[in-house]
C-alpha cells in the first residue's frame, strides 16, 4: 500500500500541492485524473523520490521510502526518455542491473518482456530507427524490467494507437492482479474510466475525490433516470417531485427529488402505455470529473 | 551455471532484485559509458589516427635521418681507413672523373679525392656539405662540456610538448565527451529513471571514472606504440630512461588531473538541457584546460613561473613532471604538489556533486549555478 498523507509543494511562490492525500491498494489499478497543471507529474515526483516534498510524508507498506525501496518501484516518467542510440535490449538490460537485477536475470526479464510487448524483433535495433508506438512500448518495458513492487506511470497511454493501449493496459492489467499497486496519470477519461479501479481526481493541487470508481459514481451520481416510451414523454413534467434534466420526444432523463421515488415514476408510465427502457444513468467518469472541478 | 531456477512468479514478497550499492551502480554507469564509446566509430577513428601518428612521429625522424653515408675514395690509403671507422661505406673509385661520377649518379653521397687542401685531399658532394665526413677526416679538439646531464635542446623542446598536448587534448576531448553524455541522459530525461534507482553521486563517479579508464587506456596504447616503435627503429634507448621518472610520475598527476577536470565537464554538461548548449556554457572549463597548457608551454624555461605552475592544482599535471624531468624539482617537490592536486580533485568533486544533483532534474533552458547551488532536491535519502 502507498500513502501520500498531506503533501504541501511549492515552487517559489506558487502552492502546486496542497495538502495531497490518497493511497494506493495493492493489486489496484488507481487512475489518476486531473487537468493539465494539476499537479499530477509532481505528485509523482514527490513520490519516486525526484522531488522533495515541503511537508506531508510518503509512505510504502507503512514505511518511509528509502532509495533501497524505491529500487522496487517502476517509473514510466511523462516525457519519454531513454538512450536514442543505444540498442533496446541492452538499455533495458542496463536498466534492470541498476535496480539491481543480475546480468542473467536482467537478460531474462529484458527477453520476455519484450516478447510481452511484441517488440521480440526489434530488440537489436536503436531505440531512434523505433516509431514512436514502439518506443512508448520500450518505455513500458523499462518500468517494468526489474519486476517492481509497485508500478507509478505518467501518462501511460497518450500518443498511443488503440492496439497499443489494449496491450499495455493488458500488460497492466497483469501485474495488477499479482497484486502490484498500478497509479497511472491520464487526462484520456475515456481510457481511465475503462481501466481503472480506484480514482483520484485532483484539481489545481488540492485532491477533489478519491475513492473506488463504484463509490464516487455512486457518490457524485445525482439521481438520474431515464424512461423511454412509445410515445411523446412530456407528461412526465406533471408528476410530483420531478425535474426534467431532458426531454427528447419519447425520451426523458428526470431527478428525482426522492430516490425511492422511482417505482411511482415507472407505474405511473406503464400506467399510460409501454415502457421500452427506465433506470438510473450512471454517470460517466468524465461527468464525475466535471462535477468535482467545476 | 548448471541449472536455472524456474522464472520466479512474483507476488507481492519482493523481486529477485538485490538492491544496488553505490558501488555497484558507479561501476555499471562506467561500463556503460566504456562499452557505448567502444563502438562509437569517431571514437575509433581517432584512436588510430592518434596510433598511426605516434607510430609516425618515432619511425620517420628516424628514416630520414642521415643514416650512415656511403662515400668513394679515389686511391687506397689511410683516408679509407678513417672513413670505415667512422661508419661509413667505402667504394673504391678508379680517378677523380668517376668518382665524380658516382656522386652525380646518386650512388655515394661523397666523393674524397687528391686535392690540394690539407691532407692533400678534396671532397666531392652534390648540394649540401657532407657534415659527417668533414668530421670524420678533421682533427677536432678535445671538448670538455661543463654541464653534462643538461637536457638536449630539442628533447628541452619535444617534451614539455607531448606532456601539455597530452593533457591537454585529453581533458578536452574526453571532457566534452562527459558533458555530452551527461546531456543526453538531460535532454532524453532517461535521468529521471536513472535518479530514481541510482544515487546521483554513482552517475557522476561512474561517468568520470568509465572515461578516465578510457583516456589512460588510449595514452597507454599511445605510449605503448610510440616505444615499441623506438625499439623497432633503434632510435635512442637512452631517451626512455631519461624520461622515466618523469613518466612515472605523470600518470599519478595524470589521473588526478583528469577527474579533476572531468567533474568540472560533468557540471557544464548538468547545467544545461540541450547537447546544442554545451559550448556556450563550457567557457570556464576550457579555460582552466587552455591557460596551463599555454603558460606551461611558453614558460616552461622560466624555473620560477614553473615552480609555480608544478603546484597549481591545473597546471601541475604537466608542470611537475616537467620539472622532474629538467631535475628542476626536489624529491619531495612531488609528492606535495600531488597531494595539493589531490586536495583540490577532492574539493572540486565534492562541489562538483553537489552542483550535479542541482542542476540534474532541471530541465528547462540553463541552470544558473547558484539555483543548482541551492538545489534542494533529489538530496534525499
Amino acid at each position: 500500500m502507498l500513502r501520500v498523507a498531506s503533501v504541501d509543494r511549492s515552487y517559489g511562490d506558487r502552492r502546486v500541492l496542497d495538502d495531497i492525500s490518497f493511497e494506493v491498494a495493492p493489486g489496484r489499478m488507481t487512475g489518476f485524473v486531473g487537468a493539465n497543471g494539476a499537479g499530477k507529474t509532481t505528485s509523482m515526483r514527490i513520490i519516486l523520490g525526484l522531488l522533495a516534498a515541503d511537508s506531508g510524508t510518503v509512505t510504502w507498506n507503512g514505511e518511509p521510502i528509502t532509495r533501497a525501496v524505491r529500487q522496487r518501484f517502476g517509473y514510466m516518467p511523462e516525457e519519454r526518455g531513454l538512450y536514442p542510440k543505444m540498442k533496446i535490449r541492452e538499455q533495458l538490460v542496463y536498466l534492470g542491473r541498476l535496480y539491481g537485477l543480475t546480468a542473467l536475470a536482467a537478460r531474462r526479464s529484458v527477453d520476455d518482456l519484450l516478447d510481452r510487448v511484441g517488440l521480440a524483433e526489434r530488440a537489436n535495433d536503436p531505440l531512434e530507427k523505433l516509431s514512436l508506438g514502439n518506443q512508448q512500448r520500450a518505455q513500458i518495458a523499462a518500468a517494468l524490467v526489474h519486476d517492481p513492487e509497485l508500478l507509478i506511470l505518467d501518462e501511460p497511454f497518450s500518443g498511443l494507437d488503440p492496439i497499443a493501449v489494449e496491450m499495455i493496459a493488458g500488460v497492466l492489467r497483469e501485474r495488477a492482479d499479482r497484486g502490484v499497486p498500478v497509479l497511472f496519470s491520464s487526462h484520456q477519461l475515456d481510457v481511465v474510466e475503462r481501466l481503472c479501479d480506484d480514482l483520484v481526481i485532483i484539481a489545481a493541487g488540492a485532491v477533489r475525490a478519491s475513492g473506488s470508481r463504484a463509490e464516487l459514481r455512486s457518490r457524485y451520481a445525482a439521481p438520474h433516470y431515464q424512461l423511454v416510451t412509445d410515445g411523446d414523454a412530456g407528461w412526465v413534467r406533471d408528476l410530483p417531485g420531478i425535474s426534467i434534466v431532458d426531454l427528447d420526444g419519447a425520451r426523458v432523463v428526470i431527478e428525482l427529488a426522492v430516490p425511492d421515488d422511482d417505482q411511482a415514476v415507472l407505474r405511473a408510465a406503464l400506467a399510460r402505455g409501454p415502457v421500452r427502457a427506465f433506470g438510473p444513468i450512471v454517470p460517466s467518469l468524465a461527468e464525475i470529473f466535471r462535477e468535482v472541478t467545476q | 551455471m548448471t541449472t536455472l531456477a524456474p522464472s520466479p512468479t512474483r507476488s507481492q514478497a519482493g523481486p529477485a532484485a538485490a538492491r544496488t550499492t553505490m558501488w555497484s551502480a558507479t561501476k555499471l554507469v562506467a561500463g556503460r559509458e566504456i562499452v557505448v564509446k567502444l563502438r562509437d566509430r569517431t571514437f575509433l577513428v581517432s584512436t588510430i589516427l592518434f596510433l598511426v601518428v605516434a607510430a609516425a612521429g618515432t619511425v620517420l625522424p628516424a628514416l630520414f635521418s642521415d643514416g650512415s653515408s656511403t662515400v668513394a675514395v679515389v686511391g687506397a690509403g689511410e683516408v679509407g681507413g678513417v672513413l670505415d671507422r667512422a661508419g661509413m661505406e667505402v667504394v673504391a673509385a678508379a680517378d677523380v672523373a668517376a668518382a665524380e661520377q658516382l656522386v652525380r649518379d646518386g650512388e655515394v653521397d661523397a666523393a674524397v679525392v687528391p686535392g690540394d687542401g690539407a691532407g692533400g685531399i678534396r671532397v666531392l658532394a652534390m648540394d649540401r656539405t657532407p657534415d659527417s665526413v668533414v668530421r670524420a677526416l678533421s682533427s677536432a679538439p678535445p671538448v670538455h662540456l661543463l654541464n653534462p646531464d643538461a637536457v638536449d635542446p630539442m628533447l628541452a623542446f619535444l617534451v614539455p610538448m607531448a606532456f601539455s598536448m597530452v593533457f591537454f587534448f585529453l581533458s578536452i576531448t574526453f571532457g566534452v565527451q562527459i558533458a555530452q553524455s551527461v546531456t543526453e541522459e538531460k535532454q532524453t530525461r532517461i535521468v529521471e529513471i536513472l535518479v530514481a534507482a541510482v544515487p546521483v553521486r554513482a552517475l557522476l563517479a561512474g561517468k568520470v571514472l568509465g572515461n578516465g579508464a578510457l583516456a589512460f587506456g588510449q595514452v597507454a596504447l599511445i605510449a605503448l606504440v610510440a616505444v615499441i616503435s623506438m625499439q623497432v627503429v633503434g632510435s635512442d634507448a637512452g631517451l626512455l630512461a631519461q624520461l622515466g621518472p618523469a613518466i612515472a610520475w605523470f600518470i599519478p598527476f595524470f589521473v588526478v588531473g583528469f577527474v579533476l577536470m572531468a567533474s568540472l565537464w560533468a557540471v557544464t554538461g548538468a547545467l544545461v538541457s540541450r547537447q546544442e548548449d554545451i559550448s556556450g556554457a563550457s567557457g570556464p572549463a576550457q579555460l582552466v584546460i587552455m591557460a596551463p597548457f599555454f603558460l606551461v608551454i611558453f614558460l616552461n624555461g622560466n624555473p620560477t613561473a614553473m615552480a609555480v605552475l608544478s603546484y597549481v592544482p591545473f597546471s601541475a599535471p604537466t608542470a611537475m613532471p616537467l620539472r622532474l624531468f629538467f631535475g628542476d624539482a626536489a624529491g619531495w617537490e612531488p609528492v606535495l604538489a600531488l597531494l595539493v592536486l589531490l586536495g583540490a580533485a577532492a574539493l572540486c568533486i565534492t562541489l562538483a556533486a553537489r552542483l550535479y544533483e542541482g542542476s540534474l532534474l532541471r530541465t528547462n533552458g540553463k541552470t544558473s549555478l547558484r539555483a543548482a547551488w541551492r538545489e534542494r532536491e533529489t538530496r534525499v535519502s
